[in-house]
């Protein structure tokens, strides 16, 4: 096929996006804003549920985009619609004429520091999940010393009108329970607790990592907010928090806590779409054609979506919706470039 | 503690305070709880700092004690505000600055609800032309007292005669500072530095040469909270949250304490009182409690301001210490005689309380 298709970002969707429209013989552009492949994945050290390496899934879908034109480091300058196809001038200088152009941009983590009364940024043992992934791949973080007593937020920047965000990130639950079981094996003898709104576990098998975490890691999930955070003299924590299932107050010292970081649209993302006008809804994700059978499609013609642009999803969902956003190109590529074939 | 982390927040609640012209409102209770406060931030504001602020006998309590503990309804305390706001407009200002914390969350609350429920603006502006006669009007500014003393810390710090300094040892006096709840609880954005870690006081510590001590309980209430005082069956509430904080901040040893709310002072100052009367302790160095002052009083003694002309004989605990490691000199026999030389009565103090 000699239709040219652009992907805008190189994390898991672009990725597996661009293996799949390769396979399907398109002319296949990916750029990437940073210096390395792999979005947040390239970041995290195991998945959910079965703490699966994350390099290993990475490892696969690098393999797969083999053959694929990929610009690191490389960003959109402007982009303008023509009669069928997508005018895209590049921060590198190169222009590129797509006839179709998915948009794989992701998601942000939620800046945890805006939780203020979380103390992320100004208390030295406050941490959030992605630095306690850097921390499992790289066995160093000058704040992780040896922790005695560990504590797990749920829901930090996410269902929070007070954040302007009231959508659910839907990996944190089950992220908060895996990294809860991993610095468990960790630190065997410390004592964790995960204090949750409530437990969204709706994978297969999440339910049993759930009941692992209870059952053999003994760890202890609090149904209720953290209130507030403060430092005491010899750094530990004291954390307040309601426990809603006893309607008490509770009050805890802690050695470490860990905020889990929600999801927020990218601003890479929210560029692109100021550029070209594309809908959002009041949460901030790009907005498909509908909610049910087209998730894949924008308001634009040729314009695709994959991944978490258009909302929270796990690693494996946005594989699959990076394969039918392929498919969609692809049928749509035939039935509008016939001559192009 | 990461420093700059605190110094990321506070740089993104800087609110905009104009230099000068403002229109003055008191407080109705700090007057009797320290009488000399308002006095000392009118005299150093326009006398030191040659600053026009204004202020008339017309204006009125905000209302606001009423409106917390529900003897006024919501109309009647936003018609009051909206009477000052009208005399400020009648004497030609448009930056109104208020003493109290409560009357400030009072006033943030009632303009945010003004911009939100335009009807509700439009009935108060007609409630207040019937009562009154005067047109409605809204400040362009808004600010605290203590914003104020925090705009003008470096020129105060520029004609300092003492400093918030340990003169024995050269080390800043450890200061443990106190904002009240309806300063940016209700609203960060209109506080200097947020909620959380308001910069306000911290930095009149900072300029004036203290250091500022951060503590566990430092966001807690100081125990006054209307309804846990003002209802007598809830007396004990108020005085155990006065004594959560200062079990917390006794290991870090503040020499001192400053506050920027009329209530704040007054109880964290007379519950130590109660504290070491009925339980014997007290939590300052060598028996005695821990002064607490009004940032104009700590303004006041960094000009040189003779102690018993800021009113602090009125303090249940005595300030000597902090007096003393200034090194601003007082004349003890003088403490308890008023302006006119007549003794004005010494209290009964316990004997842990020095």
């Amino acid at each position: 096929m000699n239709n040219n298709v652009l992907i805008i970002g190189g994390g898991p969707a672009g990725l597996e996006a661009a293996s799949q429209l390769q396979r399907l013989s398109y002319n296949t552009i990916l750029i990437e804003k940073t210096d390395k492949l792999g979005g947040h994945l390239a970041k995290w050290d195991r998945l959910f549920p079965a703490s699966q390496p994350a390099k290993e899934v990475l490892d696969t879908l690098l393999q797969n985009v083999n053959g694929v034109k990929c610009f690191l480091n490389t960003d959109v300058n402007s982009i303008n619609v023509l009669d069928k196809s997508y005018n895209v001038i590049l921060s590198n200088g190169i222009t590129v004429l797509a006839d179709a152009v998915l948009l794989a941009s992701g998601f942000d983590l939620f800046k945890a520091e805006k939780k203020e009364e979380y103390g992320y940024g100004i208390y030295d043992r406050v941490i959030t999940n992605a630095d306690l992934e850097q921390y499992y791949e790289t066995k160093y973080d000058s704040r992780i010393q040896n922790p005695k007593r560990i504590g797990f937020v749920h829901c930090v920047g996410s269902r929070d009108e007070k954040v302007g965000n009231l959508a659910c990130s839907k990996v944190c639950c089950a992220t908060a329970v895996k990294q809860a079981c991993e610095i468990k094996q960790e630190f065997p003898e410390a004592e964790v607790y995960c204090f949750y709104m409530d437990l969204r576990m709706f994978g297969r098998n999440y339910e049993n990592l759930y009941l692992k975490a209870q059952k053999q890691y003994d760890i202890r999930f609090i149904r209720g907010r953290v209130s507030e955070v403060s430092e005491q003299q010899d750094k530990t924590l004291l954390v307040k928090a309601e426990d809603t299932l006893s309607s008490k107050p509770i009050k805890i010292t802690l050695d470490l806590l860990v905020l889990m970081a929600g999801m927020r649209p990218s601003e890479a993302g929210e560029k692109i779409g100021n550029m070209l006008q594309i809908n959002k809804e009041d949460d901030g994700f790009f907005t498909t054609k509908d909610s049910v059978y087209s998730l894949q499609k924008s308001n634009l013609p040729g314009f695709f979506f994959a991944g978490a642009c258009t909302g929270p999803k796990t690693i494996p969902d946005t594989l699959h919706e990076a394969r039918s956003s392929a498919l969609e190109i692809h049928e749509y590529l035939v039935k509008n470039f016939s001559d192009k074939k | 503690m990461i420093y700059e982390g605190k110094q990321k927040i506070w740089s993104d609640y800087q609110k905009e305070i104009p230099d000068d012209h403002y229109f003055y409102v008191r407080s109705c209770i700090r007057q009797t709880f320290f009488p000399a406060s308002e006095w000392a931030f009118l005299d150093i504001t326009r006398n030191k700092l040659n600053k026009n602020i204004f202020e008339t006998e017309h204006h009125t309590t905000c209302g606001g004690i009423a409106y917390h503990s529900d003897a006024i309804p919501q109309e009647t305390v936003m018609t009051i505000i909206a009477r000052q706001f009208a005399l400020m407009h009648k004497y030609g200002y448009e930056n109104y600055v208020c003493s109290c914390i409560t009357s400030f969350g009072l006033y943030c609350e009632t303009l945010e609800s003004w911009r939100e429920f335009p009807d509700l603006q439009n009935k108060i502006a007609e409630n207040l032309k019937k009562a009154t006669g005067l047109d409605f009007a809204k400040p362009k500014f808004l600010v605290h007292a203590s914003d104020l003393m925090y705009k003008y810390k470096n020129l105060i710090a520029a004609q300092a005669k003492f400093k918030l300094v340990d003169k024995n040892t050269g080390k800043p006096l450890r200061v443990v500072e106190h904002i009240g709840c309806h300063y940016s609880k209700m609203f960060p954005s209109k506080g200097v530095g947020g909620a959380e870690y308001p910069y306000v006081l911290a930095g009149m510590i900072e300029a004036w040469g203290g250091e500022v001590v951060d503590y566990p309980e430092r966001r807690h209430c100081c125990g006054f909270g209307f309804r846990q005082y003002f209802v007598q069956s809830n007396r004990g509430y108020s005085l155990a949250n006065t004594h959560k904080k200062f079990e917390s901040m006794e290991p870090y040893k503040p020499d001192m304490i400053i506050t920027n709310c009329p209530g704040c002072p007054y109880f964290m100052d007379r519950w130590q009182y109660v504290i070491a009367e009925t339980q014997g302790k007290t939590y300052g160095q060598n028996g005695h409690g821990i002064p607490v002052f009004t940032y104009e009083e700590v303004a006041g003694l960094v000009l040189g301001y003779n102690p018993w002309d800021l009113g602090l004989q009125t303090h249940q605990v005595g300030p000597e210490p902090v007096l003393d490691k200034m090194g601003i000199h007082y004349d003890p026999a003088k403490k308890y005689l008023g302006k006119n030389g007549k003794n004005i009565g010494k209290p009964d103090f316990v004997e842990c309380i020095k």
